[in-house]
């Protein structure tokens, strides 16, 4: 149980600029695997570049990032990531991302796809890329809708499908971007139900942004809260979100806890 | 002379403008899609090839390019005949615009399936034949299928270069008979004769290819 020391996520003195815009700012941050972190802060604080540049959908400026004790970047490494595709597709292969507006592939069927990426990317046969699909299925309740199309699911059922296809490549990082702000009222809890049935799972690392302070609450080992590209506080829920020693913190939470002391 | 004199030989051109029709449609298509998908996708080098070879045919005419092909051909190398000239300019031509389509709807796939496509760990040829071109492609087949028409009209042009297609064939009568207007008429039905088949050919392809992946859109 030492391996559990080592961070199966580690950002080193990262900056991430946009143009002249600094994103991330000499940001460090470290996950421990098996980890469940959620990601707070205000828009704009750089929570979603964070969960972006570990998917390798943005690159970085300066720093080290490491995952599963493999840097980002290879020594020599060409294009703008200083990977190739080889070292890319290794990284990629532990990591799995879940984005708030589903993406699902319009022209597949659900089944379709939660299999194409075990048959094409891993080279699983048909028959067990469906069985696979058909447990996850199961798991988030959509098993009847293995042949429906994305078009014909709400949005609480395709991020469920989502979330399928996700754990379909059996990653050991899952990154949600704000998997429910794009949902009607009524729909957040089916799909807040699913990753909650996720964080039991000991070794699979979560980090997760939301806007859902509760939910955060419940499912989070370690709450982080962003503001202007750093983490200003860090800590366990029960610590920063009910008794937050910054000053920034405690005016993000402040409608949350007024809530909370009003006992709605 | 008489329209039942008139047929015949303007059915045998309409024969020869088919079958140009055909087969510079089919190799145009071959051409639109490996430069549309090499300038969409491709590495710098091959990107700059498919450039070149789009703006070049884009930015002359036709019937420069036919006469080029024509006379310039032979000093290069043995002579091909007036038909495959013929199919070639026609070819490289729609090939060229049909290129621009492609990459058109290549790149108007949105940026999310790309990122959810890398998330899954697709390499980056498996984004293209998995999930970009099976979204893309219903989208080309309407702007293609105009393209396809517009060729077969473009093909009246290969008779200044000796081939006895339609239009050839409505000048020679013409020489001979003077009968201008009932020969006129007559090409212009079967021309667009050939349009109508060309258009529920094209619209039948389109259908197919919608029914191949997704469900029925509404
Ligand atoms: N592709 C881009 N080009 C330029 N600026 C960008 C780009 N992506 C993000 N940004 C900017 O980077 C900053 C951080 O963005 P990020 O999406 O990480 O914020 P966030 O914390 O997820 O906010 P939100 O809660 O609104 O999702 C924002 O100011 C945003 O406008
Ligand atoms: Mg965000």
């Amino acid at each position: 149980m030492t391996d559990t020391q080592d961070p199966i996520i580690k950002f080193s003195d990262v900056t991430k600029r946009f143009g002249d815009l600094v994103v991330l700012d000499h940001f460090d941050f470290e996950v421990n695997l098996g980890e469940k972190v959620a990601l707070i802060g205000p828009s704009g604080s750089g929570k979603s570049t964070v969960l972006r540049i570990l998917m390798t959908l943005e690159t970085i400026q300066e720093g080290q990032i490491e995952l599963d004790g493999i840097p980002y970047r290879e020594p020599g490494g060409h294009g703008p990531f200083h990977a190739s595709a080889k070292h890319l597709h290794n990284i990629r292969s532990r990591v799995g991302m879940v984005f708030q507006g589903f993406n699902l592939f319009p022209h597949m069927s659900v089944l379709r796809n939660i299999t194409e990426a075990p048959v094409v990317v891993l080279g699983l046969s048909k028959r067990e890329a469906k069985e696979r699909a058909m447990q996850l299925l199961e798991m988030v309740g959509l098993a009847d809708k293995a042949d429906a199309f994305p078009t014909q699911l709400s949005g609480g059922q395709k991020q469920r499908v989502a979330i399928a296809r996700a754990l379909a490549m059996r990653p050991r990082v899952m990154l949600f971007d704000e998997p429910t702000s794009a949902l009607d009222p009524e729909l957040v809890g089916e799909v807040q139900e699913v990753i909650r049935g996720l964080a039991h799972e000991h070794d699979l690392t979560m980090l997760l942004v939301t806007h859902e302070m509760r939910f955060a609450r419940e499912i989070a080992d370690r709450v982080c809260f962003f503001d202007k590209g750093r983490i200003v506080e860090q800590g366990p829920p029960a610590e920063v979100m009910v008794n937050p020693q910054e000053e920034r913190t405690q005016n993000f939470l402040a409608p949350y806890l007024a809530d909370r002391q009003a006992g709605v | 002379m008489t329209g039942t004199a008139l047929l015949p030989p303007l059915l045998a051109g309409a024969k020869i403008t088919a079958e140009l029709t055909i087969a510079s449609t089919f190799i145009g298509a071959v051409l639109a899609f490996a430069a549309g998908i090499a300038r969409g996708t491709g590495g710098r080098l091959i990107r700059l090839i498919a450039a070149v070879y789009i703006e070049i045919f884009r930015g002359t005419s036709l019937l420069v390019q036919l006469f080029w092909l024509y006379y310039a051909l032979p000093l290069l190398g043995p002579s091909i005949g007036p038909f495959t000239t013929g199919v070639l300019a026609l070819s490289l031509n729609i090939g060229a615009y049909g290129a621009e389509v492609v990459r058109g709807s290549i790149l108007a796939v949105a940026r999310a399936q790309h990122e959810a496509a890398i998330a899954l760990n697709f390499s980056r040829r498996q984004r293209l034949w998995h999930i970009v071109l099976p979204q893309a492609l219903p989208e080309m087949m309407p702007p293609l299928g105009n393209l396809a028409v517009q060729n077969l009209k473009d093909t009246s042009l290969v008779s200044m270069i000796t081939i006895a297609d339609l239009t050839f064939h409505a000048q020679n009568l013409r020489n001979l008979t003077l009968d201008t207007v009932p020969i006129y008429s007559l090409t212009l039905l079967l021309y667009f004769a050939m349009a109508l088949i060309l258009m529920a050919c094209m619209r039948g392809l389109e259908r197919w290819v919608r029914i191949g992946g997704s469900p029925a859109r509404s």
